[in-house]
Formats: C-alpha cells, structure tokens, sequence
C-alpha cells in the first residue's frame, strides 16, 4: 500500500497530502469498473429495478446486525441481502406475479423492517444515516483490498458466465436448447449483486447506489453498437464519473456518492444527445 | 441409471425407422397445473423431411416445442435414433424461436450473438479473427454473412428470422425446431425462409418440425402436415391433411379467404 502512495503522491493536487483522499481514490479505481461491469447486464435484463430492492435488503441487514450488537453489521448484511436475493429471484421465477410487483413487495417490506429495528426502542435513525448518503472518504486500508479481491472476483466471473448471461437475456427458451441453466445463472448473477450492493453501500449511499450501477451503462448503451465497446464504454463512463465526483465533492464540500452520480448524469444526457449519431 | 437400461433395450429391439434417422414422440403430453395443454402426441418424424405443425391458436403448438426442447416438463417420451442405429433420448437441438425479448436499443450485435451461443470465450473482450470467420461461414448457410456486424434490434423480422436460423444450425443439429413468428414478416420474406429451410432439410438431411401459421406456404413446402389441438388430429401428407374434415372444422373460413384473396391477386 504505501508505493501506491507514494505514486499517487507525485500527482500535482493539494489533496495528495491526505491518507483519506487517496484511499477514496484507490477505493473508486477498483470499485467505478465492477460497478460498470454488472451494471450493463443489469440494463440488458430490465433489472433495474431488482438492484434497487436488493440495496433495501442489505439496509435491512445492517439494522439486524446492529440490533444483534455485531461490531460489523457488514457480515449479516451480505447475508441477509444474499438470502432477500434469493428469495426475490425464487419467488419470481415460481409465481405469475408480475415482477415490478413482487420487487415491490420485497423492497417495501425490507425498507420498513430496517427503518423498525432501527428505530425500535426509541434508537434516534442518525446512525443509520451514513448509509443512506455513505462516505467513501471513511474506507480503510483494509478495505480497500477486500475491493481488489471483489474486482478480480466479478472480472472472473463476467469472463465465465457472460455468455451464458447474454443468451438468456436475449431469449431464455434459446438459452435452454443450447445447454444454458438459465435459472442458476440468474441466480449466480443476482447474489453478486446483492454482495456488491452490500459492500459498496456504506460508501456510495444507499439513495443513490443503483444510479451508480444503472447510469454508465444506460449511457454507453446510447452510443454503443456491440457488446465490447458497451462494456469498455460503460467502464470509461464508470471510472470518469467516480474520480471526477470524488474530487468535485472535495472542492465543493458534497457527499462523495450524490456527486459522483451527478456526473454519470450529466454524461447520461450528453449520449442520450449524441445517440441519433451513433444508432 | 434408467436411462441406461432403457437404451440396452430399445438397441435390441431393432428400429422402425429401417436405417434412417428420425425422432420419434410417444404418448408424449404436457400437463401445467391441472390443465391438459397436450395429451397422447405419437409422431414419426423422418430425417429429410420438412413436417409442419399446424392448428389454432392455443392449440399448444409452441408448447410441443417447448417441452421437445426440455423446457417444459412433459410425460411420455422422445427418442431420436441416427442412421446408423444410434439413439438417445438427447438429441442436438436447433432452436428457432418465435421471437427475441430484448429491447431493440440493445447494443447486441449478430456477432455477439453468436459469440454467446457458440463459444466460451467472453464476447466482450475480444473476438478472435478464426472465430469471426467461422461465424460468418455460419451466417452464409442462409446467406446473410452481410450482416455479422449489425445491432441485433437494427435488422427487420425477416433477417432475425434467418440469423436465428443460421445460429439453429451451427452446430448441425439432429433436429430442427422451428417456432414461426405470427407477424412482423412480409409474404416475401416468409417464401424466402421456407425456401431456404426446404432446400436446407434437403442439403444436411434434417429432421425439420415447423410451427406454422402461412397456411399456403405450408401446403407449397411441407413433406407432412400435422394438424394439433391439444393432441393429434390429423397427420400425413399436405393435400390429405387440408381436406380433411378436421381441417375444414379448424380453418375452413381462413383458408377459403386466403385462398380467394390469392385468385384475386393473380387476376
């Protein structure tokens, strides 16, 4: 860690001075690409909607953490928000219920039963608040290497079961008479979501970390006309709005999160300009 | 371990297909909750042979399909012995689906596709140059390798009907099952299509089973003709079949129409 420094160091900022600055910094570089990366499945499936439910989850899960009195409300929110994935994909693939309503259901329910244990015994919310907005400029060294193992991790992952994820999203019978478990897949796909969500949420910010996952990849998709250049597009996108939104809410004084998914809109709108161009 | 037995079984049993390939249905049926979308389907199918699936709407046509693919669990058995006496009950299955459910803005190029169906190495880091041009030796079966590089949602209904096709056929399946859309592809697009499937059926000795909604283009282009509504009502030859007092029940106002309007036209 401390070469890393040292390099980024060299960098001609005021900010190089502080430890927080650059690990938020590292903590982007590795965080702006695997958000990229799930996020263009997560356009491609129409599953928008289901990132958003699965943060709810994990907010949940940090609330029980908290009741139980675990220093680290992290564990039981990357299980509570594994087990709430699970069960939204289960439910959907078993019931005729239409999708949005079944996400609806889940998400409404988990965000009220954070909000209750949060607040129950007359605890005051503030607690809660820092993942609501999150603070990336809190990560940890430590931190910071779990995120290297979980970019290398999804890297692996989107190397093996892309394809398979791609075909089913086109047409799932298709997927089938080629031998895809399209079912398991799915399945694989939304549990690496829900960890992500989990893990990334007390520094992006439950509000706005489905934006983070959803905008660069609706962006790249406006100027994008195969898989390769949607994926590198998605990750310029990605990584461009994450350090420039770093350091603009260093300037401005803002939350990291909300900053950083500014960007990614403002890019938004520019390719949904330059789309006609592209098509 | 079943499986195994039955296969000793059905090899000494010698085979009704006397030395040519085919797929056989037994008393195949799919059953959803307590509806019985099919019952008692026995169908013969030989290789070579372009067999088309005709009936009304929710005559479970697709669902036939669907459950010959596996996807739907259904009671009865398939078997699918090869010309030289081989059989198992998985054959290699091309699929041509009635439709694709992605969003037309997707950046989803023919290439991917294919990438995605065919091969294991991830499309979105790289392609290969062979593999490029295996795909596009692929594409050229129905001659459409012009468009290996288009967006998926930027091509009409009678291209994606014929890229489906080429990718049905990539590897050389055992048996080909189409779904055909019921719209979005002009009359010349579909002759087209029928043309190419014939003469395809003809080229790789393919077992072919069509489900069909171009009365006239099945009755021009179909070996065998199988009229479903919920089970087997009709099957044999084209001619046979459409004068059927099944078929007339079934379709007589639309054919009669379809029919007419062609005279009409030809005047």
């Amino acid at each position: 860690m401390n070469i890393i420094y040292s390099w980024l160091r060299l960098l001609p900022f005021a900010w190089v001075e502080y430890d927080f600055m650059l690990n938020a910094l590292l903590a982007i570089i590795l965080l702006a690409p695997v958000f990229a990366i799930l996020g263009t499945m997560i356009v491609n499936n129409r599953m928008a909607f289901f990132s958003d439910a699965l943060g709810h989850g994990a907010f949940t899960g940090v609330a029980i953490g908290g009741v139980m009195g675990l220093i680290e409300p992290l564990w039981s929110a990357v299980i509570f928000s594994l087990l709430f994935s699970v069960g939204i994909a289960a439910i959907k693939h078993k019931s005729s219920m239409a999708s949005d309503t079944v996400i609806g259901v889940f998400s409404s329910t988990a965000i009220a039963l954070g909000v209750f244990i949060q607040t129950s015994g007359g605890r005051s919310f503030a607690k809660a608040m820092t993942y609501l907005v999150g603070d990336i400029l809190s990560i940890l060294p430590r931190e910071i290497i779990l995120l290297a193992f979980l970019l290398i991790f999804v890297l692996l992952l989107w190397v093996f079961i892309f394809n398979k994820l791609l075909v089913t999203s086109i047409n799932s019978s298709l997927a089938g008479s080629r031998g895809i478990h399209t079912f398991w897949n799915e399945m694989l796909f939304s549990m690496v979501i829900a960890v992500v969500v989990t893990v990334a949420m007390s520094w992006i910010g439950l509000l706005v970390i489905n934006a983070f996952l959803v905008l660069p990849a609706a962006a790249a998709r406006n100027i994008s006309k195969n898989q390769r250049q949607y994926h590198f597009i998605t990750i310029a996108i990605s990584s461009f709005a994450g350090i420039a939104g770093l350091l603009l809410s260093y300037y401005l004084e803002t939350a990291t999160g909300a900053t950083i998914v500014l960007v990614a809109a403002v890019i938004f709108f520019l390719t949904y300009l330059l789309r006609k161009k592209f098509a | 371990m079943n499986n195994a037995n039955n296969f000793h079984k059905l090899q000494g049993s010698g085979d009704a297909c006397s030395g040519l390939c085919c797929t056989r249905l037994a008393d195949f049926g799919v059953t959803i909750g307590k509806t019985k979308i099919l019952e008692q389907v026995n169908l013969h199918v030989h290789c070579g042979e372009l067999t088309a699936i005709i009936g009304p709407n929710g005559a479970g046509k697709s669902t036939l399909l669907k459950a010959m693919l596996g996807e739907v669990r259904a009671t009865g058995e398939l078997k699918y012995m090869d010309a030289l006496g081989g059989q198992s009950e998985k054959p290699l299955i091309g699929y041509v689906p009635q439709h694709l459910n992605f969003d037309t803005s997707a950046p989803t190029s023919v290439l991917d596709l294919f990438m995605a169906c065919r091969f294991k190495f991830p499309t979105w880091v790289y392609t290969p140059k062979k593999i490029v041009e295996q795909i596009r030796a692929s594409l050229a079966r129905v001659k459409v390798e012009q468009l290996l590089y288009r967006r998926l949602g930027a091509l009409s209904g009678g291209e994606i009907q014929r890229v489906l096709l080429a990718l049905a056929l990539d590897p050389v399946p055992d048996l080909l099952l189409l779904d055909e859309p019921v719209s979005g592809i002009d009359h010349n697009g579909l002759q087209l299509f029928y043309e190419t499937v014939s003469d395809l059926r003809k080229n790789f000795d393919l077992s072919v089973i069509l489900v069909s909604h171009d009365l006239d283009l099945v009755y021009q282009y179909a070996d065998r003709v199988i009229l479903l509504n919920k089970m087997v009502l009709e099957d044999g030859k084209p001619k046979d079949v459409f004068q059927s007092d099944n078929f007339m029940e079934v379709f007589s106002l639309r054919w009669q129409k379809s029919s007419a309007g062609e005279r009409k036209n030809n005047q």
